[in-house]
């Protein structure tokens, strides 16, 4: 049996619908422990005070923004590839996903910037790239509206996400050259030494495992509301062949 | 030298219209394709083109020996007769267009301006057109719109000049024109609903 | 393929192909600034080498919607894709013609821009250098963006939202270019990095641009 199977549009709804009141659960337990650890019972930091708390909603949403991208990017492959439909769909569902995910990054790294840095919007390099990749949600969304038949729509929405993706990591870089910032460096990474406390990185880890499943849930239901969508087209398209 | 069409199934906008169908085109020969106004001729003929991938089936011996001719005649209003047609010989590698003005009556036009032509001077340009491609197998889709019986008389004479020079012809129309060829009426090759293609998958 | 390069460019020098009106829009925009900004001298100097960047950008983007457009409008491009031709070759002409008509002319005004603008001495080599290497890039991205919105009605805002986000690590290295030039400082890096963008742009774009075409005339 082929992981591919699930490719099937039938198929893909109906473990998608097994599956998913189990994302909605775990999604949302590890949301209310890991955001009420960490916001309730933690220490404040000695140096940023009670505000470093919003962490625990910019990290995951900044890393599910780009995750979400990345996300669209593989399924694109795959619809170019392989040409499965539900890939695809799932790309389209996503970005909407992505995009809020972006613009939380963005609302929550200015809430935290004003008492930190003095200021609610700097150009800093990763602010700014942020800033990009939002834009580039908002392009590959008006393309996906823009054009009425959904095969069309994908096969130019896939090349524009991959095209896309270079430029972001291009943008990535011309940022960094162009402005270095104000920003920390990153909250999380694999040298321990440079990680946060444990205090803060446990729950931390807690509301990422959260957003993540969050995210599968929302991308899992809004393709299954493609699909459908899909079929409904396809039968109104059916009933007109055959009238 | 043979243009082969073998089980061709076609789509339009994601729905399968045309399926199984079938024929073979020699040197000399012209192909009279009609039926029902949206039955897909016109994809079909974009299908042989190669402007659209088939849904099923091949189409073998067409690639870079078609000439097509859409509904449109890629005329730009402020080149001349000459130069339109001179750009478009070169495109395609060849020289000379007088022939082309000769078979369809251009001289005297030739220097005005695509954009102060009639609709059947245009027409009559863009099927010169395809004199100067100098390609084997030319397609036509509804050629004789806005042409007066005149210019159908020079179509049908460019065509059959044409197939005696060893080319061959695709031609999608509703009228006579007198031409010697294979009459195929596409309606018997309507497509079933299945689901193996596209928007069907979610059937 | 150089008889699809005149005729392109035939097509724009000629009445209603549009040639001229990137250039005017340059002019107006550069001429506007100090309208919005305000009259002091030295801030006009330092504003200059972006705003000229900024002025040429958006002139640039300006004639793009018609870069493939008409061409799909009147039928030419089904009957260029059955042609011996390969669409990569198109499309890659068509840039090269849109920018020899929009980014040309607009490298060779901005200096005459400068002035108006009082951009420092140094600043007008490294302005038309930048500009030189950086407006192909534009062109190139915008056939792509061009391409992939060839058969909508009412492509052209779509279609500047698409692109935009495209030109940022052009703008940013060629601005920054003119920016350090205009001020005495070191510019091999981002001229480099801008050369960088411009070749790989021209190299890998056109076969997606193709790519998209072929998606967008099935």
């Amino acid at each position: 049996m082929s992981l591919w199977e699930y490719a099937n549009p039938k198929k893909f709804l109906n473990t998608s619908e097994r599956l998913l009141p189990w994302f909605w659960g775990l999604s949302a337990v590890c949301l209310v422990v890991g955001l009420s650890w960490g916001f309730f019972f933690t220490p404040d930091d000695f140096r940023q005070g009670s505000t470093v708390k919003i962490i625990y909603l910019h990290v995951p949403s900044a890393l599910m923004a780009i995750n979400a991208w990345f996300m669209m990017f593989v399924a694109s492959m795959i619809w170019i590839v392989r040409r499965h439909h539900v890939s695809a769909l799932a790309a389209r569902a996503a970005a909407p996903v992505g995009v809020v995910m972006t613009l939380i990054a963005l609302v929550t790294g200015a809430i935290w910037g004003e008492p930190m840095w003095g200021t609610w919007w700097a150009w800093d390099p990763r602010l700014t790239s942020f800033l990009i990749l939002f834009l580039f949600y908002l392009g590959y969304i008006a393309l996906w509206e823009a054009i009425d038949n959904p095969d069309t729509a994908a096969d130019l929405t896939s090349v524009l996400c991959l095209v896309g993706s270079v430029f972001a990591v291009l943008s990535r870089y011309a940022v960094n050259f162009w402005n270095q910032g104000l920003h920390q460096g990153a909250s999380l990474s694999l040298d321990k030494e440079k990680n946060v406390a444990d205090v803060f990185y446990h729950p931390l880890l807690v509301s990422i495992a959260g957003f993540v499943l969050l995210f599968l849930a929302l991308v899992l239901y809004r393709t299954g509301t493609e699909i459908r969508a899909r079929r409904i087209k396809a039968l109104i398209a059916r009933e007109r062949a055959g009238a | 030298m043979t243009l082969t069409v073998t089980n061709l199934g076609i789509s339009r906008g994601g729905v399968p219209v045309l399926e199984g169908v079938n024929f073979v085109l020699s040197a000399g020969d012209a192909l009279i394709l009609r039926g029902p106004n949206g039955v897909g001729k016109t994809t079909l003929l974009r299908t042989i083109a190669g402007l659209q991938p088939p849904l099923e089936g091949s189409v073998d011996g067409a690639e870079d020996r078609v000439a097509y001719a859409a509904h449109s005649d890629g005329i730009k209003p402020t080149l001349s007769v000459t130069e339109n047609l001179t750009f478009w010989a070169s495109v395609f590698g060849q020289k000379g267009i007088e022939a082309a003005l000769a078979a369809f009556d251009l001289e005297t036009l030739a220097d005005r301006p695509g954009g102060a032509l009639s609709a059947g001077q245009k027409r009559r340009l863009g099927l010169a057109r395809m004199i100067v491609t100098g390609r084997p197998i030319w397609i036509f889709d509804e050629p004789t719109v806005s042409l007066d019986t005149r210019a159908v008389g020079m179509f049908a004479d460019a065509v059959r000049a044409h197939l005696a020079g060893g080319g061959s012809a695709i031609i999608a129309t509703h009228i006579d024109l007198g031409l010697e060829g294979t009459v195929l009426d596409v309606t018997p090759f309507k497509a079933r609903v299945r689901d193996i293609f596209s928007d069907e998958a979610f059937l | 393929m150089i008889a699809l390069l005149i005729r392109d460019m035939r097509l724009a020098f000629r009445a209603g192909g549009g040639f001229g009106l990137g250039l005017a829009f340059f002019l107006i925009v550069t001429v506007m600034v100090p309208f919005s900004v305000g009259p002091q001298s030295e801030l006009l100097t330092t504003i200059a080498p972006g705003v000229l960047w900024l002025g040429a950008l958006l002139a640039c983007l300006l004639s793009l919607d018609r870069l493939l457009a008409l061409d799909w409008e009147d039928g030419s491009l089904d009957l260029l894709a059955t042609a011996p031709l390969p669409l990569e070759a198109v499309v890659t002409v068509k840039a090269l013609a849109h920018w020899i008509t929009t980014g040309l002319p607009l490298v060779l005004l901005a200096p005459v821009l400068g002035v108006l603008l009082n951009l420092a001495g140094e600043g007008y080599v490294w302005l038309v250098v930048s500009l030189a290497v950086g407006t192909p890039a534009l062109s190139v991205i915008g056939t792509f963006g061009a391409a992939l919105t060839v058969g909508l009605k009412r492509g052209g805002l779509l279609l500047s939202l698409l692109v935009l986000p495209l030109y940022v690590p052009t703008l940013i290295f060629g601005a920054e270019v003119a920016r350090r030039g205009a001020t005495g400082m070191d510019t091999a890096t981002p001229l480099l990095m801008l050369a960088g963008i411009t070749a790989g742009v021209i190299g890998l774009l056109p076969f997606a641009s193709a790519a998209v075409l072929r998606v967008n005339l099935r």
